[in-house]
């Protein structure tokens, strides 16, 4: 019924089916906590050689079993609760944040031919399948509402424990990621309305049939998308959440043991997730050039690969160049730049595609939309500029007035 | 397969709702009234509005209560003593009459039907699942237009009310923190002038 996209399960479900499903969602589930250990790894070391240091290098080759022995660590750490945590909403927390981050994988499509007009099914066992766990009709957005279940996580975490550092981490987590969830949304509306659908698979087909999305969108919302992306994963450089000179931690100061893996999980989970998210969405998913006839399949899985661990390089390089933003200038990058920023540029692609429908001529509409564009940008600004005026001006006569008062007083 | 679904969905409605009336502490309460959204989220899936249980989720959960969550915990009413206080007047009684009034037309719809219950689908269907967005979103620019704009006024106004209420008009007001970066160049020459103007202050 909602899975109906997927043709495997177009023709009811037998035994088969039901395993080729269970198989696919455990090479997905183990794939991902692989990849989590190997990405670990990945951004120590190179975060090391961008600071001109070693980075782990005891635990196996080139340290690459770093993150396997810490986890083993973790695990046998004690696990503690703090006295005055809530005991269920303490436990519940990492659990919020983990499934999330696991389930939000399953949309994406990791493989499968798209060039030649292909539609991405591979055979498996005799039946033709798509290489993705689901294909829900509402693909991104299923997406888009795990990431706000994941808000909870973060959230419920630092308030569950009683103490003041996580809460003051959890409130800012949850208020950075609220904010930019909406600059998020929509520079993927922008892709929605480019695409024509909301399906994964159906964006990734589109893109291969014309040009991928970072082009026919215009670059401008795969900017917007990094940007609220990353802040959206608490990354540096917005990892105000638990900036480490204010709040010990953030949100996870309290938690040890196998809870705080838990979290740590996720996170690197979600920045896998979101790296695929943006793969998918702009640069066309696992399409790209099959080069040998022999093992086709390999080809689209490894453009997949390359580009998500381009986005994943990113990540830590942003990490390992901008210092962290301040609060006030978050908020304001993300709700006076970011979300004016894309709500004028989805007007915009909106403007063109009517434009074309109807069949006027491209250049005039485009001029008049960017100029109509400025023009209520600059009616907002000078409105806020304005306000600003005024403020100014009140507060300083207000200031005037005590120094005329208090001159007054001392002269009396 | 429909039952089961359906079972489980309002099992996890009912039970949710049930756990926000009877948890003691507000967050908790909140925490219940997720779950109860997410079971109405699993109805709707059952009913092929795979749009609505995704924005049900999106909205609901993932915007609403957090936002109940935020005012519960900056200001702190995470305890349940302040449920003897009647922030309105007669506020009680009033949501009395009001919930006994609703679950009378619920149980008038239920048991006066025409046909009784028939468990077939009403209105005219949303299309299938994969078409329902395009669907929905045709029904709501075209034939609801007006209901969706009254609906965005309606929303503009409370949030340009709820910037003026937090404004506090009430005194001159502070400069903004920009501003006092601003200032705090000429603090030094200001406090030269006025050495004097300090001093009178605190006498």
């Amino acid at each position: 019924m909602i899975l109906a996209a997927d043709p495997l399960l177009v023709d009811g479900i037998d035994l088969t089916v039901a395993l080729i499903v269970l198989l696919k969602a455990g090479v997905a589930f183990a794939m991902l906590l692989v990849s989590v250990m190997l990405v670990i790894w990945f951004e120590r070391k190179l975060i090391s050689d961008m600071q001109n240091r070693i980075g782990p290098a005891m635990a196996g080759p080139w340290g690459i079993l770093q993150t396997l022995a810490d986890g083993i660590k973790l695990f046998f750490k004690e696990d503690l609760l703090p006295t005055r945590a809530d005991r269920v909403v303490f436990r519940l927390a990492p659990y919020l944040s983990i499934i999330p981050a696991f389930v939000a994988f399953a949309i994406i499509p990791v493989g499968g031919d798209f060039t030649n007009g292909g539609d991405g099914t591979v055979s498996m066992f005799g039946r033709s399948t798509l290489l993705q766990v689901a294909d829900p009709p509402v693909g991104v957005l299923f997406f888009l509402a795990l990431s706000s279940i994941a808000v909870y996580g973060v959230m419920l975490a630092g308030w569950s424990l009683g103490s003041k550092y996580p809460l003051l981490g959890s409130v800012r987590a949850s208020a950075q990621m609220i904010s930019y969830e909406a600059a998020l949304g929509l520079a993927i509306a922008t892709v929605f309305l480019t695409s024509g659908s909301l399906s994964t698979h159906e964006i990734v087909v589109g893109q291969s049939a014309t040009t991928w999305n970072v082009l026919a969108t215009g670059i401008v919302p795969f900017g917007i998308f990094l940007i609220a992306g990353t802040a959206e994963l608490n990354r540096p450089p917005f990892d105000l959440v638990e900036a480490e000179q204010e709040l010990v931690g953030g949100f996870h100061t309290e938690y040890s043991s196998i809870r705080f893996a838990l979290f740590f999980l996720s996170e690197f989970m979600n920045m896998i997730t979101m790296s695929a998210i943006a793969v998918t969405l702009f640069l066309g998913g696992p399409a790209g050039p099959i080069v040998t006839q022999r093992l086709a399949w390999v080809w689209p899985l490894l453009w997949f690969f390359l580009k998500v661990m381009a986005f994943l390089f990113t990540f830590v390089w942003l990490r390992a160049t901008l210092p962290r933003f301040r609060y006030d200038q978050l908020m304001d990058l993300g709700w006076k730049v970011l979300i004016p920023a894309a709500l004028g540029w989805f007007l915009l692609i909106a403007t063109l595609d009517t434009a074309r429908d109807l069949g006027w001529p491209t250049l005039p509409v485009v001029v008049v939309g960017v100029l109509a564009l400025w023009g209520g940008a600059a009616l907002l600004s000078g409105a806020v500029r304005k306000a600003r005026a005024e403020r100014l001006e009140e507060a300083e006569a207000h200031r005037d007035e005590r120094a005329d008062s208090t001159v007054g007083h001392g002269e009396a | 397969m429909e039952v089961a679904v359906f079972t489980l969905g309002a099992v996890i409605v009912l039970s949710g709702g049930l756990g926000v009336l009877l948890a003691r502490n507000p967050v908790h309460a909140a925490l219940f009234l997720v779950q109860t959204l997410f079971g109405v989220a699993v109805l709707f899936v059952l009913l092929e509005a795979t749009f609505l249980a995704a924005v049900q989720v999106m909205v609901y959960a993932g915007a609403i209560v957090i936002l109940f969550l935020f005012v519960i915990m900056l200001l702190g009413v995470d305890r349940a003593d302040d449920l003897g206080i009647e922030p309105i007047a007669g506020q009680r009684p009033m949501a009395a009459v009001v919930g006994v009034s609703l679950a009378g037309l619920l149980a008038t719809v239920l048991l006066v039907a025409v046909d009784g219950l028939t468990g077939a689908r009403g209105g005219t269907p949303l299309g299938d699942a994969g078409d329902n967005t395009r669907r929905l979103g045709e029904a709501l620019f075209t034939d609801m237009v007006f209901a969706v704009e009254l609906t965005a006024i309606l929303l503009t106004v409370a949030v340009v009310g709820a910037v003026a209420l937090a404004r506090r008009l009430s005194g001159p007001m502070q400069p903004l923190p920009v501003v006092a970066i601003a200032e705090s160049d000429d603090q030094p020459t200001e406090a030269d002038d006025e050495p004097a103007g300090a001093t009178g202050e605190d006498s």
